[in-house]
C-alpha cells in the first residue's frame, strides 16, 4: 500500500468552539492508482488531503494515522516534522488546486518557478535545470516552451497555467499526485483538455491520483474508486461503476439525482 | 408581421437587433487609432414573456458584456434595443431609466453583488425605494416581506446581513431583490454556478416557478450546458462575440449543427463511467484568439477541424439551417453529414 490513512480527525479551534471538520476519514490508495473524493462544499474533503501534506492552519488539530511508503519502511505522515514533510511534498505527494492564478508567484517568470522545484529535489543547477523545466512545458503541451518559459503567469491562459502547475507538480516525478478541484476554475473545452492530458501523463508515470471535485462528471472518466464524503465522514467507498450503477447511500443517491443531465431534460418543468 | 424566426412582433418583449459592444483600445504610436476590441459583435435576440432563452459560451465569448449591455451598465456601440416598441436611446441615460423597472439582472457571485453592510430587508427594499417612489412605507414593507418569504427565506431572517447567509440563501436574496419591483425582463448572468449541485437544482427550480408565476421572460447566461438545457426554451452558443447557432433547447442539444457547439457538447463530462469511457471528444487545436485581435472571416476558423479555405475569406451570417435552427456556418452540411456518419 502506497498510502494508508486511517481514522484521520481534523478539528480547528475556533472562538466559537471546536469545529469538527473531518469526523473520520479513511483511505488505503495503491501505486498507479486513481481515487476520486467527491462531496459538497464544507464535506471536508479538502481538509483531509491538506491534513496529509501538512498544511492546515494553525488552529487545526489532526488526530489518527497516515503511513506513506518509503524505501526503510513507513513514514508517518501525521505529527511528522517540518523537515520531513518538506522532503515528501513536492517530491513523493504533489499538489494542484483550483485557482492556478493565485497558486503561482504573479512577480516571478514560470521560469523561476518550475526551476525552484526542480533545484530543491533533483539538484539540478543553471543551464540543465532550464532544460529539464523546457521539457516540463513541453510535456503537459505547452507550444513554444523555450519563449513561453520566460512569461509571467498574468501572460497565461487560465488552462495554460493549470498546465504550467501540471508542469511544476509532476517535476519531481512524484508517486502521488493530490488533485484538488483541478479544472473548477476552466471552460468545458479546457477542462476537457487538461483532464486529458492527466490521464495520459498518468499513463505515462504511474502516478497515484487523488482527485477532489464536486463534479460527478469529472470522476467518472477519471477515477476507477470513489469515496463520497458528507459532514466530514465518508458515506460510501467503492468502484466508480458500482457506485455509479446502484448506490449504496441515500445522499450518494442524492447526489446522483441532482446532477443535471446534459442528455435529457431533467428539471421537473413548472407549467404555466 | 413575423420576423424570420417565426415569432410575431407582439410576442418579443425586448428585441435586440445588431448589437455591437466595442471598446477603445488606446491609439497607437503616431496617431494610428488602434483597432476596437469587439466584445459584443452583431448580436441580435428577443425575449418573450414566460420564456427563456439560454446564453452558453466559454470565457470571453462575451456573454456578460451583452448582458451589462442590455442592463446599460456598459455603453452599447451600435445596433438596437427595443422594449415593448419602444427604442432604448442607449446614449441617453433617461432612456434608460424608464428600463429599470422592468429589466433587472441577478449576477454570479451572490454574496459579492449584496451589500455587506446592509440587511437583508434594507437590500430587498431598495430597489422599490427608487422604481417605486409613490409606495408608502408600510406597502413597501409589505411587499419586500412577501417577496422574502416567496423566494424561500424566512421573515425573522429580515434584519440579518448576508454573510450569516449560506451562498443558496444568499442567491435567493439576490433574486428578491431583482423580482420586488415586478420586472418583465430577468437577465441572469451565471446564477448557479458558485453554488454546490443540489442547491444549483432548487435555485432554478425557485427560477421557473416565479417565472411560471409571473410570466417573465429570462436571459440565462450560464458556462454549465446541462444547466442550460433543463432551464432554456431556446439556446443560443457565442464565441469571440458572436453568435455560432441558436435553436430551440432539444434541437440545439441533439442535433447541433455548429462546428463549436458540437465541439462544446462533446466536452462535457458525463456522470457515468460507462459513457465516459467510450465518448469521444471534438478537440478544439490552439488556443483562444485575442478578441482584440479576432480571425478574418469566420471567428472560430482558425480552431475548427472542419475549416475551409473559404472560411477565411466570408464571414458567415446567421442562417436557417432545418427548420427550426440558425447557424453561422458555410459548412454546417457537411459537419452534420459527418457527424451522423461517424455515429453510424
Amino acid at each position: 500500500m502506497l498510502l494508508d490513512v486511517r481514522d484521520l480527525k481534523v478539528s480547528f479551534d475556533t472562538p466559537d468552539g471546536v469545529v469538527e471538520a473531518v469526523r473520520g476519514f479513511d483511505l488505503q490508495l495503491a501505486a498507479g492508482e486513481s481515487v476520486g473524493i467527491v462531496g459538497e462544499s464544507g464535506s471536508g474533503k479538502s481538509q483531509s488531503v491538506l491534513a496529509l501534506m501538512g498544511l492546515l492552519a494553525d488552529n487545526a488539530r489532526v488526530t489518527g494515522s497516515a503511513t506513506l511508503q518509503t524505501d526503510s519502511g513507513g513514514l508517518e505522515l501525521i505529527g511528522a516534522k517540518r523537515r520531513a514533510l518538506e522532503r515528501i511534498r513536492g517530491a513523493r505527494i504533489a499538489m494542484i488546486f483550483q485557482d492556478p492564478m493565485t497558486t503561482l508567484n504573479p512577480h516571478l517568470r514560470i521560469a523561476t518557478q518550475i526551476k525552484e522545484v526542480i533545484c530543491r529535489h533533483r539538484g539540478l543547477r543553471g543551464g540543465a535545470a532550464t532544460q529539464a523545466a523546457i521539457e516540463m512545458l513541453e510535456a503537459v503541451k505547452i507550444p513554444d516552451a523555450p519563449r513561453r518559459i520566460r512569461y509571467y503567469p498574468h501572460q497565461f491562459s487560465g488552462g495554460m497555467r493549470q498546465r504550467v502547475m501540471i508542469a511544476m507538480a509532476l517535476a519531481c516525478e512524484p508517486d502521488i499526485l493530490i488533485a484538488d478541484e483541478p479544472t473548477t476554475a476552466l471552460d468545458v473545452t479546457v477542462q476537457a483538455d487538461i483532464l486529458d492530458l492527466m490521464a495520459e501523463l498518468r499513463q505515462r508515470t504511474n502516478v497515484a491520483l487523488l482527485l477532489i471535485t464536486h463534479d460527478l462528471g469529472v470522476v467518472a472518466g477519471q477515477c476507477e474508486r470513489l469515496l463520497v464524503m458528507r459532514a466530514g465522514e465518508v458515506v460510501e467507498r467503492g468502484a466508480i461503476d458500482t457506485i455509479f450503477a446502484s448506490p449504496a447511500h441515500q445522499y450518494t443517491r442524492d447526489l446522483l439525482a441532482a446532477v443535471p443531465k446534459l442528455e435529457t431534460p431533467h428539471f421537473a418543468r413548472v407549467s404555466s | 408581421m413575423r420576423y424570420e424566426n417565426g415569432w410575431s412582433m407582439s410576442e418579443a418583449l425586448l428585441r435586440v437587433d445588431d448589437l455591437k459592444v466595442h471598446f477603445p483600445l488606446g491609439g497607437g504610436w503616431f496617431g494610428g487609432a488602434a483597432s476596437p476590441l469587439k466584445a459584443v459583435d452583431g448580436v441580435s435576440l428577443e425575449l418573450t414573456p414566460g420564456r427563456t432563452l439560454g446564453l452558453v459560451g466559454e470565457s470571453g465569448c462575451g456573454k456578460s458584456t451583452l448582458a451589462r449591455a442590455l442592463t446599460g451598465m456598459v455603453p452599447v456601440t451600435s445596433g438596437d434595443i427595443v422594449f415593448e416598441d419602444n427604442t432604448i436611446r442607449h446614449d441617453r441615460a433617461a432612456s434608460w431609466n424608464a428600463l429599470r423597472r422592468d429589466v433587472q439582472m441577478i449576477f454570479q457571485d451572490p454574496l459579492a453583488s449584496l451589500d455587506p453592510r446592509m440587511t437583508v430587508g434594507q437590500i430587498v427594499a431598495e430597489p422599490l425605494r427608487h422604481l417605486r417612489p409613490e409606495l408608502s412605507r408600510a406597502d413597501r414593507t409589505r411587499r419586500v416581506a412577501a417577496m422574502i418569504e416567496r423566494v424561500g427565506l424566512s421573515q425573522s431572517q429580515i434584519n440579518r446581513y448576508p454573510h450569516e447567509f449560506s451562498g443558496g440563501q444568499c442567491q435567493r436574496i439576490g433574486i428578491a431583490r431583482a423580482l420586488v419591483v415586478e420586472p418583465k425582463v430577468l437577465i441572469c448572468d451565471e446564477p448557479v454556478s458558485a453554488l454546490d449541485v443540489s442547491i444549483q437544482a432548487k435555485i432554478v427550480e425557485l427560477l421557473q416557478q416565479l417565472q411560471a408565476e409571473f410570466g417573465i421572460a429570462l436571459l440565462f447566461i450560464a458556462h454549465d450546458l446541462a444547466v442550460v438545457r433543463q432551464i432554456s426554451d431556446e439556446v443560443m452558443v457565442m464565441y469571440l462575440g458572436r453568435v455560432m447557432e441558436r435553436a430551440p433547447s432539444d434541437v440545439l442539444f441533439d442535433t447541433p449543427a455548429h462546428p463549436y457547439t458540437r465541439a462544446l457538447l462533446s466536452a462535457v463530462p458525463r456522470p457515468d463511467p460507462t459513457i465516459e469511457r467510450s465518448r469521444r471528444r471534438i478537440a478544439l487545436p490552439g488556443e483562444l484568439p485575442s478578441p482584440a485581435n479576432p480571425p478574418s472571416g469566420c471567428v472560430f476558423r482558425t480552431r475548427c477541424p472542419w475549416a475551409q479555405a473559404d472560411c477565411a475569406a466570408q464571414t458567415p451570417a446567421l442562417r436557417a439551417f432545418g427548420e427550426q435552427t440558425r447557424v453561422a456556418c458555410l459548412h454546417a452540411e457537411t459537419v452534420v453529414k459527418d457527424r451522423l456518419a461517424t455515429a453510424g
